[in-house]
């Protein structure tokens, strides 16, 4: 036990003198970490988002782009409040970044007491949107939007849909059906997708807006059918789904997939981030992940991404206000 | 018979040279990473899966998968030697582990965790190659009210023993369960119980806070104050002989082995348990089926039996549903799962057809890692023997510094500390006053899984918990559940009849 000890202590003292040699001013070489980076995942292990904050991870280790290591800490409490919490708290802003989805909208407008403004963390980049299916089990016989619509119709409140959390984003699209196609689905609220599409393919619950990523194992085994597409145009890997838009809503509805940096962090900082995200975004593993599950939304970064986020707070403002969650 | 080619192909994949060089690498890491407090299997299997793109991913794969195993042999090792539980799985293993370590019986205790996680990994394997895909189909059959009326029996198990305090059980048991509350809210996203706005409390009381609390400095503080300070340490001797006769004597919890053997695995094959609440529960049912539940806690072979069998077998079977569902049924498989992601691989119920190679290589794997696994666990008994011989004014210090490293790596908050050592110190004082602290232990790792369950279902009911007695897999359990909590008021009521008879007659 005594060498083992001795060792951490020799190690951690090695650590910290190349930390502090690493650190010394005064060379004009762009910002460079110095300690590994916090990467905060906004959301549960083994969701879609955990998934892809991984995956980033693993093409930067794998690949090399950054000299040190990026380190995933998972902090879902609260849809997103804890994570929200800790970039705001994070002592060292330069070396905290977050993975984030749409909560990072909806959990500060939900919780003004948190006294979060989203506007203050730092641009990294989107780096993709997530896409949104409906989806039923294959047993309910149910093969078409308007098959489904006469079904949760006739069963009214017995008809449950399962989603991920409170007021986020499936329970948006579940008001968004109850207040447009005059239904009164029940809405059911879970801790990650992953757990959403096991509950439908063990007939649980009736129905799920899961994202591709989430259902695609239940999707190729034959499980579960995905009925109707929220996105503007359909989705390659289902060109049979229709859009909502074809069944006269105008309406879509994507999930951020972006990196954003805490609050506070410096400009050098912020742009070695972006390039290190850049790099991420065009390798060919992100790429391939991309078209694999079926994502959207181009890359952003800097003002734009400030400028999307802005137009997404407010309409998830509009959003929550319809819904009753938010004053 | 197809399975068994396919299981031989396996081993043959799994027997590769450097899959050989892997698991043993991987055993003994995990093996250490077990016993560290505050660091388990998810801190070594996310820690370590960056390293292993340099692999093919079958090998990556049966390297984590190696150090899940050897975390689940290491985590008995500073709950029975120090009593602090060196992993959230092990916490079970510190009820009668370290009472037999106390009595100079380490080696019994070491030698019977070895054997037992070996006997339930053993189990768990034959287990899964042969039900894999029926047993998917299981958990996928296990909703919300089914979870909820397992995690009901498990509190019943821990309610119903005769022998300890009822009020006092309970009294435990809601302590722990207010101590779960805390938090934020997954239903509503509401912040609970957090004192003000205390940020620490933001993220809920882990329960390894509370656990090496209890027993880490609590412990210690009990130690010192019963022996008031001319403590020698207990007597641990060794030799190979002993060694062999606690082989011998560790059959005696055959029970506890079984018991864990098979209720770890079906624990485990459910998503949201994972291997901690399938250990608490093994040791619940232990106990309560034993012919004498008083030794339970004073130092019974099968109560450390029960766990250590409980958790690896558990560690195999939460391995199935992310195989077969995609699903992870505990918090280290949910990062193999993410691992398996980043190799491109798809998990889910084609994954046993697509992946035959990787699938069937892993398999193999599980059974070699096992036996790599209790051969060094059992090679290094006497290294952690010598541990205990050292005195307690050395020993002491040592188990100060490494709650506190535990209770901060657990979620890395200074917050945590502090809580820690308070937990500590009233976990000492409850105990000056009699009160049973397993309990609150198991309420804070159930409660949860279990508040959410419960909500859940009500949801779909509408509100009428007639949902948990409706159900054809939830009805049974939650009826055993409730006559398990009544028992003791039964008991209570028969023997007052006797007294009245006694005096009438």
């Amino acid at each position: 036990m005594a060498i083992s000890r001795r060792h951490i202590l020799g190690l951690a003292g090695a650590l910290s003198i190349g930390a502090m040699v690493a650190g010394l001013p005064g060379t004009a070489a762009a910002w460079e970490p110095t300690k590994p980076i916090d990467f905060i995942i906004m959301a549960g292990k083994g969701g879609g988002a955990d998934k892809m904050a991984r995956l980033m991870q693993a093409i930067v280790e794998s690949e090399k782009m950054a000299s040190k290591p990026l380190v995933p800490v998972n902090k879902s409490g609260g849809s997103g409040a804890e994570a929200l919490i800790a970039a705001k708290g994070a002592n060292d802003p330069d070396h905290t970044i977050m993975v984030t989805l749409n909560s990072f909208f909806t959990t500060p407008l939900r919780q003004p007491k948190l006294g979060i403004d989203i506007m203050t963390f730092a641009p990294v980049g989107r780096m993709a949107e997530d896409t949104f299916l409906l989806w039923v089990h294959k047993d309910s016989g149910i093969k078409t939007f308007e098959e489904f619509l006469a079904k949760a119709k006739a069963d009214g409140n017995k008809w449950v849909m399962g989603g991920t959390g409170k007021a986020q984003e499936d329970e948006l699209l579940t008001e968004y059906l109850n207040n447009n196609f005059g239904l009164t689905i029940k809405y059911v609220p879970y801790k990650g997708g992953g757990t959403v599409a096991k509950q439908l393919a063990g007939k649980h619950i009736n129905s799920s807006v899961n994202n591709p990523s989430e259902a695609l194992g239940f999707y190729e085994s034959g499980d579960v059918v995905p009925i109707l597409s929220f996105t503007a145009e359909r989705l390659p890997l289902f060109p049979d789904v229709p859009t909502l838009k074809e069944k006269g809503k105008d309406f879509s509805y994507g999930m951020q997939r972006a990196v954003v940096g805490a609050p506070g962090m410096s400009a050098d900082a912020l742009k070695y981030y972006q390039d290190l995200f850049h790099k991420v975004y065009t390798s060919a593993k992100w790429q391939k992940y991309r078209k694999d599950k079926s994502l959207f939304g181009d890359e952003l970064t800097g003002d734009p991404l400030k400028a999307y986020w802005d137009e997404q707070r407010e309409r998830h403002r509009k959003m929550l206000t319809e819904m009753g969650a938010i004053k | 018979m197809e399975i068994l080619g396919l299981l031989m192909d396996g081993v043959f994949i799994a027997l590769d040279p450097l899959n050989i060089l892997l698991m043993l690498i991987g055993v003994a890491l995990g093996l250490f990473i077990g016993a560290m407090p505050g660091l388990g299997s998810v801190n070594g299997v996310a820690i370590l899966l960056p390293a292993t793109f340099l692999v093919p991913p079958a090998s990556a794969m049966i390297f984590l998968a190696a150090i899940y195993y050897g975390a689940m042999y290491g985590g008995a090792i500073s709950s029975i030697t120090l009593g602090i539980p060196g992993a959230s799985t092990a916490v079970a293993t510190t009820f009668d582990g370290r009472p037999l370590a106390l009595k100079g019986r380490a080696d019994l205790a070491l030698v019977t965790a070895a054997v037992a996680s070996f006997v339930g990994g053993s189990v768990a394997n034959v287990l899964f190659t042969a039900f894999a895909p029926p047993l998917a189909s299981v958990a996928l059959d296990f909703g919300d009210p089914e979870i909820f009326a397992l995690m009901l029996l498990a509190f019943a198990t821990f309610v119903g023993l005769g022998g300890d305090d009822i009020p006092k059980t309970l009294f435990s048991i809601f302590f722990g369960l207010v101590m779960a509350s805390v938090g934020l809210d997954i239903m509503t996203g509401e912040p609970r119980l957090i004192f003000g706005d205390i940020t620490g409390f933001m993220h809920g009381i882990n329960f390894l806070v509370l656990a090496i609390g209890i027993y880490g400095i609590g412990e210690m503080l009990w130690t010192i104050d019963s022996t008031r300070g001319n403590l020698t340490m207990t007597e641990a001797v060794l030799s190979i002989k002993r060694i062999l006769a606690a082989c011998r004597e560790s059959i005696k919890g055959w029970k506890g082995t079984a018991i864990g053997s098979f209720l770890g695995f079906f624990v485990g094959i459910l998503p949201a348990a994972g291997a901690t609440p399938g250990s608490l529960m093994a040791y619940g049912v232990t106990k309560m089926v034993s012919k004498n539940p008083k030794e339970f806690g004073k130092g019974h072979v099968g109560g450390v039996a029960a766990p250590e069998a409980a958790n690896n077998s558990a560690s195999t079977g939460a391995m199935l549903p992310m195989l077969t569902l995609g699903i992870p049924g505990s918090p280290t498989t949910a990062i193999l799962l993410g691992g398996m992601v980043i190799w491109g691989l798809q998990p889910g119920p084609l994954l046993f057809q697509t992946q035959t190679e990787f699938v069937w290589g892993l398999i193999g794997s599980f059974y070699i890692s096992n036996l790599f696994a209790l051969i060094v666990n059992l090679a290094f008994i006497p290294l952690f023997i010598w541990m205990l011989r050292m005195p307690f004014t050395v020993l002491a210090p040592m188990i100060f510094v490494l709650s506190v490293v535990g209770g901060y790596a657990a979620t890395q908050d200074m917050h945590d500390v502090w809580l820690m050592l308070i937990f500590g110190v009233g976990a000492y004082l409850l105990r000056k006053l009699d009160y049973p602290v397993a309990p609150a232990v198991l309420a804070i790792v159930l409660g949860p899984i279990a508040e959410p369950k419960l909500r859940q279902s009500l949801l779909f009911s509408s509100g009428d918990p007639m949902i948990f007695l409706e159900r054809p897999i939830s009805g049974p359990i939650t009826v055993i559940a409730i006559i398990l909590i009544l028992l003791p008021l039964f008991k209570l009521i028969r023997d007052k009849l006797k007294g009245k008879k006694a005096a009438a007659g």
